[in-house]
């Protein structure tokens, strides 16, 4: 490479510093691909031994991990024969347990010391206590003693797995003491335990009236009941709080279990009366017409026999797809459609207050998906008053190129979006992106970049245009001597 | 490469002991019940089960069939059937009748610093539902430790969580003999995840962190695809200090890791090449002692090699330097406007769920709260682009703070005054407020100033020769969860942050332990052996930064954490799209 003279310095810029970015355009991206290289290419004798390589079965897991064997147990039992297994009944326990044990209870038991042989001897009794069953001695066992314990003690009970009974705690004030202890020592699962026994030992008008008054275990309450699908319950609970939006939340949530589209359709009409806040009520009104245009476009589109519907088979059914998500389908298989129609691009922009960008955004996207060019200009045109046509777009261009770059648009078309680029570097990265030589080669230009011109030059093919072009650039400004500003000129008067 | 040698360091504690413990107690277990029988797991506790025992003992205690809980009905031969399950309500419900035994399970070591309670649901179900169920397994995770390990001198802590879980760990100590033995740790600090939202939010740029935002290390394991092994089949690999190569690497900033990693290559090929030349009896040597190890860091070398590969790959084509760029500003309350537009699109475009999410929470906390136009805006386009059912989505996160409307008008005084009357008022208004109060105000702005989180910028930043915990966020921001911890242990306590821990809602505590009298306190390691609970998940940045922390400070952390977490994991736990 011949340096520059001197007095070429003065006409070219020094190009930018480049600090490190994720962009495998990278120079230590580069490095790290030769790497990849040089390890892949020594050679090592090929008699691997794999021992400290894992074998991994078809799913992944390694062989022989208990994940791979349950998998592979699982399957093998498929294959068999199932009906001589013998089932187990599955009906909840908990609730036809009584109020004997707590939660924690069925998880805990009491110590039964020395039975410990194969720890290490670094541990004591104390700190290692073994959990022998308690629950498989008779459920009668211990009560006799048991039955005349103070809340706290209960409590303390209950915490460790040990023997204890709720039943004699009989006034409300008696049971409020107990909710109160197990709050004050914090176990979430000794509080459930006691409003699981509240739950059925007290009304729930009365239940509710003093939860009220008590945060934490109506956490707990609202949890439990949750978890429970206790969903009639919770509904009331929030109703007699007040809280009426949560409750309101809380019904609309149903809709999820709802798998049949048409009874999914009327329970969302169903939710329309519900105390939402004005935002969310505006939002589920929309969910409700969104199905409902979506089942009458379905029923519609799945027999369709149009070009475009062979050309590209839909792959899935458009119900219960977000709003853009429908707008995009519309835009790709009923542009043009007049607005009267709901499966129309226009309809569902209005119905759903879709904003300017967010319109041109998804259109774009699938306009320049079907490679309808014509289409994607269109979108940006207007007309000034001369009657010449420029591009506008409420998205910057650079966003514009990215979209049409992913939906593999030729150069070409991406050459004359990067043009439009308003910021300089957005334009330049992207152009060197994109490969739009042109544009990179002018920006380079016009920035006297003389450096990145001869960098650039030996990325291209040697004797393509664009390498002809920067030597001629190159050329032009060596030979030249003129001041600085008709220098400048005059390569523009050149190309 | 800056973390690789730990002068002056103290050892850490040997944590495989936790997981000889587990696996006895669970062969214990099984011997209570003779004879054969079917085992029935929870799925997720087979992961953790993986690591401290394996199909053979089971075997060996006559497990003959191995299952995964499903909450349908069984299908098994067996006379016994046998149940490893986590204490959930609906799990209970489904396996009724039945004797039962606690197999006590709490700490998973990850790593020689990283011990793990495996319960992810505790972020939801303690900090979104306000279910303290799992409260008294941290406490009895911290008495495992302090019953094998020894006891400490001195607790910090801060959080709700974090005061509960001290007092049911005092407690479980209370109870049972204390053990006066020779302590382990100097310190331990409790921290709850949501003192500290910013930092799980943000994108990960140290290697872990990168790796795990990408690929999702599970239970200290990763799967690499086939884009990573450069071959059909996918390669599960434990990531952790016995891997040389990612050892050295796990905590450098990304943009380090490819000179790294092609230096290494250098040297390997150097390796390979002393066999040139060498007479029989020098080959013999070269493959007796070294060509094994050579063929490990090979193998080692092309994965760390495919795995950055594919990484930069996967961020090239997701505009990752646009998206770091927002956070950045974001975490600098500049050019908010445009950090606005930015997430619009990204929503617009219908691009990544979880990040549009995540974006909008950022910017949500770092503002104190929305404008109210802009709330129900990006709201709006949110639901139009993901689904409404979404709604839910956006009330849970109300509910937590982390994406909220400002309210008309609102300054910290009147907040402050409006606090002031709730106390005095008791109608049911009160008590409907008191319910969602879990939500706080994050101040973000006014914390970052005050402990200097965010560095001026302009100033140059190298991230080779890292000068602070900032550099595992590009030396944008240091994580504030990890600013804290250094701040309480320099000044030994809370005083003089009473403005800091004001701002972040205050359950601060500090309690001196029983056995800090004891003699030569200084000389010990032990004395310089921190232990950090996260109570709702920790980051690997925020490891990366605490290894970071210890080294400038010749100390060393251990991390215990009830779920190693991220941003995704973290916004998934509040999703309510589906059923």
């Amino acid at each position: 490479m011949t340096r520059a003279k001197p007095e070429d310095d003065e006409y070219w810029n020094s190009s930018k510093f480049k600090a490190f970015t994720f962009d495998d355009e990278d120079d230590e991206f580069s490095q790290l691909k030769e790497s990849k290289r040089a390890v892949n290419s020594i050679l090592v004798d090929e008699d691997e031994d794999e021992d400290d390589v894992e074998r991994v079965s078809w799913s992944g897991e390694p062989v022989g991990s208990i994940s791979w064997s349950v998998k592979e147990t699982a399957s093998s039992i498929r294959s068999g024969s199932e009906q001589s297994f013998p089932k187990i009944d599955t009906t909840p326990s908990l609730s036809k347990q009584g109020s004997g044990y707590s939660l924690s209870s069925l998880f805990k038991a009491k110590s039964k010391p020395g039975a410990f042989q194969s720890f290490s001897e670094s541990f004591s009794d104390t700190s290692f206590r073994t959990y022998a069953p308690e629950l498989r001695k008779p459920k009668s066992d211990g009560k006799d003693f048991v039955s005349d314990l103070s809340p706290e003690e209960t409590v303390r009970r209950m915490q460790k797995g040990r023997p204890f009974s709720l039943e004699k705690f009989r006034s409300l004030q008696d049971k409020l003491l107990l909710l109160d202890e197990a709050v004050a020592v914090y176990d979430g699962n000794v509080i459930t335990a006691v409003l699981i026994f509240l739950k059925k030992s007290l009304s729930k008008e009365i239940l509710f009236r003093e939860l009220m008054a008590r945060d934490v275990a109506l956490r707990h309450y609202v949890h439990y009941l949750k978890e429970m699908g206790e969903q009639k319950l919770l509904v009331e609970l929030l109703k007699a709080l007040g809280r009426t939006e949560d409750m309101a939340l809380m019904h609309y949530k149903e809709h999820l279990n709802i798998k049949d589209e048409g009874r999914r359709r009327d329970f969302l009409k169903s939710c329309l009366s519900l105390p939402f806040s004005q935002d969310d009520a505006t939002h589920v009104q929309d969910h409700y017409t969104l199905l409902e245009r979506q089942i009458i476009i379905e029923a519609s589109d799945k027999k369709a026999d149009a070009e475009i519907f062979k050309k590209f088979p839909r792959k899935a059914s458009i119900l219960n797809m977000p709003i853009i998500t429908t707008l995009y389908y519309s835009c790709f298989y009923h542009y043009g459609e007049s607005e009267g129609t709901f499966s129309s691009p226009s309809n569902i922009r209005k119905t759903f207050r879709i904003s300017e960008k967010q319109y041109i955004l998804t259109a774009l996207g699938a306009r320049a998906k079907l490679k309808s060019w014509f289409d994607v200009d269109s979108l940006f045109n207007t007309k000034n008053w001369l009657g010449y046509t420029k591009k506008k777009s409420p998205i910057g261009f650079h966003r514009v190129v990215d979209i049409l770059h992913k939906n593999s648009a030729p150069v070409q078309v991406l050459q004359e979006y990067v043009n439009l680029i308003d910021d300089p570097d957005l334009k330049l990265s992207g152009a060197l992106k994109y490969k739009c030589h042109d544009v990179v080669i002018n920006t380079y230009r016009d920035l006297k970049d003389r450096q990145q011109l001869i960098v650039y030059r030996e990325k291209l093919e040697r004797d393509s245009p664009e390498y002809r072009k920067i030597q001629e650039l190159l050329n032009n400004v060596v030979r030249g001597r003129e001041p600085l500003l008709l220098s400048h000129f005059l390569i523009h008067s050149v190309v | 490469m800056a973390h690789t040698e730990w002068k002056d360091a103290p050892g850490l504690p040997d944590f495989s002991l936790l997981k000889r413990l587990a696996r006895d107690q669970l062969i214990f277990l099984l011997e209570q019940l003779p004879g054969k029988k079917d085992l029935f797991i929870d799925a997720d506790l087979m992961s953790p089960l993986d690591r401290i025992a394996n199909v053979t003992i089971l075997k060996q205690h006559e497990v003959d069939k191995l299952y995964k809980v499903e909450l349908k009905p069984i299908v098994s031969s067996s006379d016994q059937l046998c149940f490893l399950i986590r204490p959930r309500i609906q799990t209970v419900k489904w396996i009724s009748d039945v004797t039962t035994d606690e197999w006590n399970f709490y700490i998973l070591p990850l790593d020689d610093d990283i011990l793990s309670l495996e319960l992810p649901e505790f972020f939801r179900d303690n900090f979104l539902e306000g279910d303290q169920r799992w409260v008294t397994t941290a406490g009895s995770a911290l008495r495992l430790l302090q019953s094998v390990y020894g006891s400490f001198s001195k607790v910090y802590g801060i959080g709700r969580c974090a005061k509960m879980v001290y007092e049911s760990w005092r407690e479980l100590m209370e109870d049972g003999e204390q053990r006066t033995r020779q302590p382990e740790f100097a310190k331990v600090f409790l921290v709850d995840r949501d003192v500290d939202f910013v930092t799980p939010l943000c994108s990960q740029v140290v290697y872990e962190g990168l790796v795990d935002d990408l690929f999702r290390i599970k239970c200290g394991s990763v799967e690499f695809g086939p884009d990573v092994t450069s071959s059909d089949k996918s390669i599960k690999v434990m990531l952790n200090s016995q891997d040389k190569v990612f050892s050295e690497i796990r905590n450098e900033h990304f943009s380090n890791v490819f000179g790294f990693l092609s230096q290494k290559a250098k040297n390997l090929q150097t390796a390979y090449d002393k066999r040139r030349g060498m007479d029989i009896q020098q080959m013999k040597a070269f493959v007796a002692d070294e060509l094994k190890g050579l063929k490990q860091e090979h193998r080692l070398l092309s994965l760390h090699i495919g795995a950055s590969e594919s990484m930069m790959k996967k961020k090239t084509k997701q505009d990752f330097q646009e998206l770091l760029k927002t956070e950045h500003s974001l975490l600098e309350g500049f050019e908010i406007r445009e950090c606005i537009t930015y997430i619009e699109e990204h929503i617009n475009r219908q691009v990544s769920m979880i990040d549009s999410l995540r974006l909008l929470c950022l910017l949500s906390i770092t503002e104190n709260g929305l404008l109210s136009k802009d709330y129900r805006s990006l709201k709006a386009q949110y639901l139009q682009s993901y689904g409404i059912e979404h709604l839910l989505t956006f009330a849970n996160l109300r509910q937590l703070g982390l994406l909220e409307e400002q309210q008309a008008g609102e300054t910290l005084t009147v907040m402050e005054s409006k606090v002031g009357k709730l106390v005095n008022d008791k109608t049911v208004g009160k008590l409907t407020d008191a319910f969602s109060s879990l939500a706080k105000k994050s101040n973000f702005r006014a914390l970052s100033k005050r402990l200097a989180l965010v560095p001026k910028s302009g100033e140059e930043y190298d991230l080779r020769v890292p000068r602070d915990m900032a550099y595992v966020f590009s030396g944008a921001y240091i994580p504030l969860s990890c600013k804290l911890i250094e701040q309480v242990l320099e000044r030994d306590g809370w005083t003089g942050m009473e403005e800091v821990t004001r701002m972040l809602n205050g359950q601060e505590f500090a309690v001196t332990g029983g056995s800090s009298s004891s003699e030569a306190r200084s000389k010990t390691d032990a004395q310089r052996i921190v232990l950090v609970m996260f109570l709702g998940g920790c980051t690997f940045s925020e490891i990366s930064a605490l290894r970071f922390l210890g080294k400038e400070r010749g100390c060393r952390f251990i991390v215990v954490t009830t779920a190693i977490t991220n941003s995704s994991r973290l916004l998934e736990a509040l999703l309510d799209n589906s059923a």
